[in-house]
């Protein structure tokens, strides 16, 4: 204060009008000593039963997966977790170098050619990558199929609003879940920017008519955008090989936990096209060499798309977004590796089947609803049982397990369904124990 | 003589062997193979991946190794001032990062019974009221991800209370400062607005009289940010607000700049009916290299039926999510918000309380002031506007004169900055600043570590003026010298993947 010549901190505020100073301390706690906080803060925690107390059945777009204890060391070093977006790449090659990683195995995962280092999630990936699609063909439609996570059309649609876009919901086969083909036909046109799936979809089988779509897409010249869960690609053809332009998904699975459903991990790439790149939201990192040429070395790039340069005509309004959580994914995908995603793939698989398999033995239980291919999900429909999803839900916890969730709101056509999820962490005494629970209580009411 | 980590570090893909694994995956049970039989009976052919996954094979010790080297090639805030303006690079509270790593947080579902979450959903109601407090709004959504997110959410906000009042097809134009973030006009952009340009006065605070001109009955909106980007409190705030609040356009306040006031004065106080909070910078979490971070928005009652699904509330010492807000713009993303980074601002506020906060704009302001007033005695550094106006948190120095004087721009100093072991100012912005330097300190460092930062200041300044050689060479001590940026923009040369990069050398 001596420096600049002031008698008190009060002279420093003196400029604020008086009416708009505060008058009085703001209602809040006082000042906490760090142990005080730290048990007031656990204590409120342990209010909630966790997955690690209780097995839980719930996916739904955030999924419980094993991160592996080098993923956390990694997390945990101070030079990612606490440094700022590497706006002066001479000191931020690390956080760089780990974001052009994180670009590199998305594009393997997926077979595009181009990624970005994240966006915030999955939904608003998708509403950027509709709006990406009608910028680039300057049409005012995009198709979705009814199928699609109902938050993630609810997102669509507030990312549509401003701009006009129209979207068209397409049917599902009531059998099987795959999309209504002869529905996309009729609702594609000359309008069309983008046509949207998801696979695997929202309701958790897989949509094997992926060729038919992307052709029918290509033939209008609209887009075609594949939402994917990067999980399920060491087994599964990669969106890239069937024909999309765009992938967007979730990251979360990749190396971060559920964390109540935030921070997560939007997934979003492209081809290699300059028509789209040109149009790509997000910051996207490169590698360059130094001026000299003398060594490689990483920089964003492309950053007259952004709106720190473009402002008002910038791709997005995108400034911070995940970059940790894609650091988490690049370390993640580093320590499977292909056999190790693979085996991921077919853990998961197997022991999603292995459920529906022992859940369908159920008396009055149907699943999965649809006679299609599954990945890690699955719908379990209780219609003949007489109860409720809400019901037996409310019941399972009583038995110390999460239920699956109810889609008996979004998807009232399904009647009772509930969507379950099984992962690599689900031993098979979990899942028995899921089934035995269910049957007890499923019985218990009937007698 | 300060030296980064330079390794010599391949890319992952360019590292390990075939065969080696960093991770193994649980197998599955005897008896559910038994039960299911294998994969190939599962999975119809034609969906099965049968080219190869090329991603790299490493042993975990070669992945912990490769990415605690380019962690070393990393500045941050825990090595020492990162005077980034407009960022508040704060110092991040450890306790925090402990408490978000526990269980009890990070294997929560976000669709599990409420019942089975009351713990969380406290922590996210209490921190929603206390944001509403510190902002002086009605009420409070957690949900944006990140202070971006948080501007489209609030330009949403307009549109549905202007479309209530049908006068959305009117109300087409959003004015921002010529002095704002770039984040506000494509936030407004997108949407749907048309971006109207304030001019700034000579005093960097919007001209007045130039604004009547430019409000109408097209004003959706005016976006401000208070201190504004110069680290200037735009007094003239009553008058702004009374002459958008009478053209019937509504109040936005990007809280970028939140740090300065904290405890001393409020947006809602101020008139303003829309708030954004980037809680990764007033509230101190890390931003982890560019996010996650998260962008709560306060708004005044009028606008409360208008925010996101799910709102947090409660009844009876109990704690749910409400989804029956018929109003409501819908949803911007999914689940209820960054959680995990918001927990880490729960502990902070709780930590600090208010006399802490109260205490941090102090702090904040008084190492913005010291700055400014020892960094105008070095040559070639000038304070552009607002002769003789206070500054708040930052302060925004043009290096004009040095570079009409010898060559060196802002860009060059903050290369040089980077020699000495520091983190280089915010360059180039605000743009009304020519060759602008923005420095903003924050609360968390100590006088001798501004007086280290002021030091180096003072020597790339001699060093301009005597040897810009040095300066314009730089930065020579960091991890890497300067880089071929155009080289990486150009379609020609852009390498955005590995793959990419495989199939334009033709190595793949």
């Amino acid at each position: 204060m001596k420096e600049i010549g002031i008698n008190s901190i009060e002279e420093l505020f003196a400029d604020i009008p008086a009416e708009f100073r505060l008058k009085k301390r703001l209602g809040l706690p006082y000042p906490t000593p760090e142990l005080e906080v730290r048990r007031h803060v656990k204590g409120i925690l342990s209010k909630n039963r966790t997955s690690t107390n209780m097995p839980v059945f719930l996916g739904a777009g955030c999924w419980p997966h094993y991160i592996p204890a080098a993923v956390e060391t990694i997390l945990g070093r101070t030079e990612f977790l606490t440094s700022y977006t590497p706006y002066q790449p001479e000191a931020s090659q690390g956080t760089l170098q780990a974001l052009f990683e994180y670009q590199s195995m998305i594009c393997e995962l997926t077979t595009m050619e181009v990624a970005n280092c994240s966006m915030y999630d999955w939904a608003s990936a998708l509403g950027e990558a509709v709006r990406m699609a009608a910028r680039v063909t300057h049409r005012i439609e995009a198709i979705i199929p009814k199928t699609t996570h109902p938050e993630r059309t609810a997102t669509l649609q507030t990312y549509m609003k401003p701009i006009g876009v129209d979207l068209k919901p397409v049917d599902y086969n009531r059998e099987t879940g795959q999309l209504n083909i002869e529905d996309l036909k009729e609702k594609i046109s000359a309008k069309t920017a983008a046509v949207y799936i998801e696979n695997p979809t929202y309701l958790g089988f897989l949509e094997t008519q992926v060729k038919e779509i992307a052709d029918e897409t290509h033939d209008h010249n609209a887009l075609f955008i594949v939402g994917v869960d990067p999980t399920s690609l060491g087994i599964l053809q990669p969106p890239g090989e069937y024909g999309a332009d765009i992938v967007v998904g979730e990251g979360q699975p990749l190396g971060n936990p559920m964390n109540f459903g935030g921070p997560l991990l939007g997934v979003f790439a492209c081809r290699d096209d300059m028509r789209l790149i040109r149009q790509m939201p997000g910051r996207i990192v490169g590698l360059t060499q130094t001026l000299d040429a003398e060594r490689k070395g990483f920089c964003m790039t492309l950053q007259t798309r952004e709106q720190h340069i473009r402002r008002e005509k910038a791709t997005s309004n995108i400034c911070t977004d995940e970059a940790l959580t894609a650091v988490a994914a690049a370390a993640y995908l580093a320590l499977l590796g292909p056999r190790g995603l693979k085996e991921l793939g077919e853990v998961v698989i197997s022991k999603a089947h292995y459920a529906m398999r022992l859940l369908a033995r159920i008396e009055g239980v149907k699943t999965p609803v649809f006679d299609s291919p599954h990945f890690k999900e699955f719908t379990v429909n209780f219609d003949r049982t007489g109860k409720t999803v809400r019901d037996v839900h409310k019941q399972l916890l009583q038995h110390q397990i999460h239920g699956g969730k109810d889609l008996s709101r979004e998807f009232p056509e399904l009647g009772e369904t509930a969507l379950y999820c099984v992962t690599e962490m689900h031993s098979k005494a979990d899942i028995d124990q899921l089934v035995d629970a269910l049957e007890e209580i499923l019985t218990e009411e009937e007698s | 003589m300060f030296r980064q980590a330079r390794w010599d570090e391949p890319i992952i893909f360019e590292m390990g062997n075939p065969g080696r694994r960093g991770h193994i995956v649980p197998q599955v049970e005897e008896e559910i193979k038994e039960a299911v039989g294998s994969v190939e009976t599962i999975l119809p052919s034609k969906l099965q991946r049968k080219n190869g996954l090329r991603l790299p094979e490493l042993s975990e010790a070669e992945v912990v190794r490769h990415f605690t080297r380019l962690s070393q090639m990393n500045y941050c805030v825990d090595l020492g001032l990162y005077p980034l303006g407009s960022c508040t690079m704060k110092y991040n509270p450890k306790i925090n990062e402990l408490l978000a790593a526990s269980a009890s947080m990070t294997a929560i579902h976000p669709y599990q019974d409420e019942r089975t979450a009351q713990g969380i959903l406290e922590i996210l109601y209490k921190l929603s009221r206390w944001l509403a407090e510190i902002t002086g709004t009605h009420e409070v959504c957690l949900q944006p991800a990140a202070g971006a997110q948080g501007e489209f959410l609030g330009a949403l906000m307009m549109r549905a209370y202007h479309e209530e009042n049908d006068q959305l097809e009117e109300r087409t134009e959003l004015i921002v400062p010529d002095s704002a973030h770039g984040t506000n006009p494509a936030s407004g952009s997108m949407a749907g607005f048309q971006i109207v340009v304030a001019p700034s006065n000579e005093n960097g605070c919007i001209d007045l009289e130039a604004l009547k001109t430019t409000v109408s009955n097209r004003t959706a909106g005016l976006m401000l940010t208070n201190p504004n980007t110069l680290g200037i409190f735009e007094t003239e705030i009553e008058e702004i607000a009374g002459l958008v609040h009478d053209a019937g356009g509504l109040l936005y306040y990007d809280g970028a700049n939140l740090n300065a006031i904290l405890g001393k004065s409020r947006p809602g106080d101020m008139g303003f009916d829309i708030v954004h909070i980037n809680i990764h910078k007033t509230f101190g979490t890390p931003h982890g290299g560019g996010g996650p971070g998260a962008g709560p928005i306060g708004v005044s009652e009028k606008l409360e039926k208008f925010l996101p699904v799910p709102r947090i509330a409660s009844s009876h010492e109990s704690y749910y999510l409400d989804y029956d807000k018929p109003r409501s713009v819908g949803k911007i993303r999914c689940f209820y918000g960054n959680a995990a980074v918001l927990l880490k601002a729960f502990a902070y506020i709780m930590s600090l309380g208010a006399e802490g906060l109260e205490e941090i704009a102090e702090i904040a302001v008084l190492n913005a002031n010291y700055i400014l007033k020892k960094l105008r005695k070095i040559a070639g550094l000038e304070l552009p506007y607002g002769e003789g106006r206070q500054r708040k948190h930052e302060c925004v120095f043009s290096v004009e004169k040095m570079r009409k004087e010898c060559g060196v721009r802002a860009l060059n100093v903050s290369k040089r900055i980077l020699d000495y072991g520091l983190h280089a100012p915010t360059t180039y912005f605000p743009l009304i600043v020519d060759e602008a330097l923005m420095i903003e300190p924050t609360e968390s460092y100590e006088k001798e570590e501004l007086d280290r930062f002021i030091g180096t200041m003072k020597r790339i300044s001699h060093e301009a003026y005597n040897c810009p050689q040095t300066v314009l060479e730089a930065p020579q001590n960091a991890a890497i010298t300067r880089l071929d940026e155009t080289k990486a923009s150009h379609p020609k040369t852009m390498r955005l993947s590995w793959r990419m990069h495989s199939k334009r050398t033709g190595s793949s």
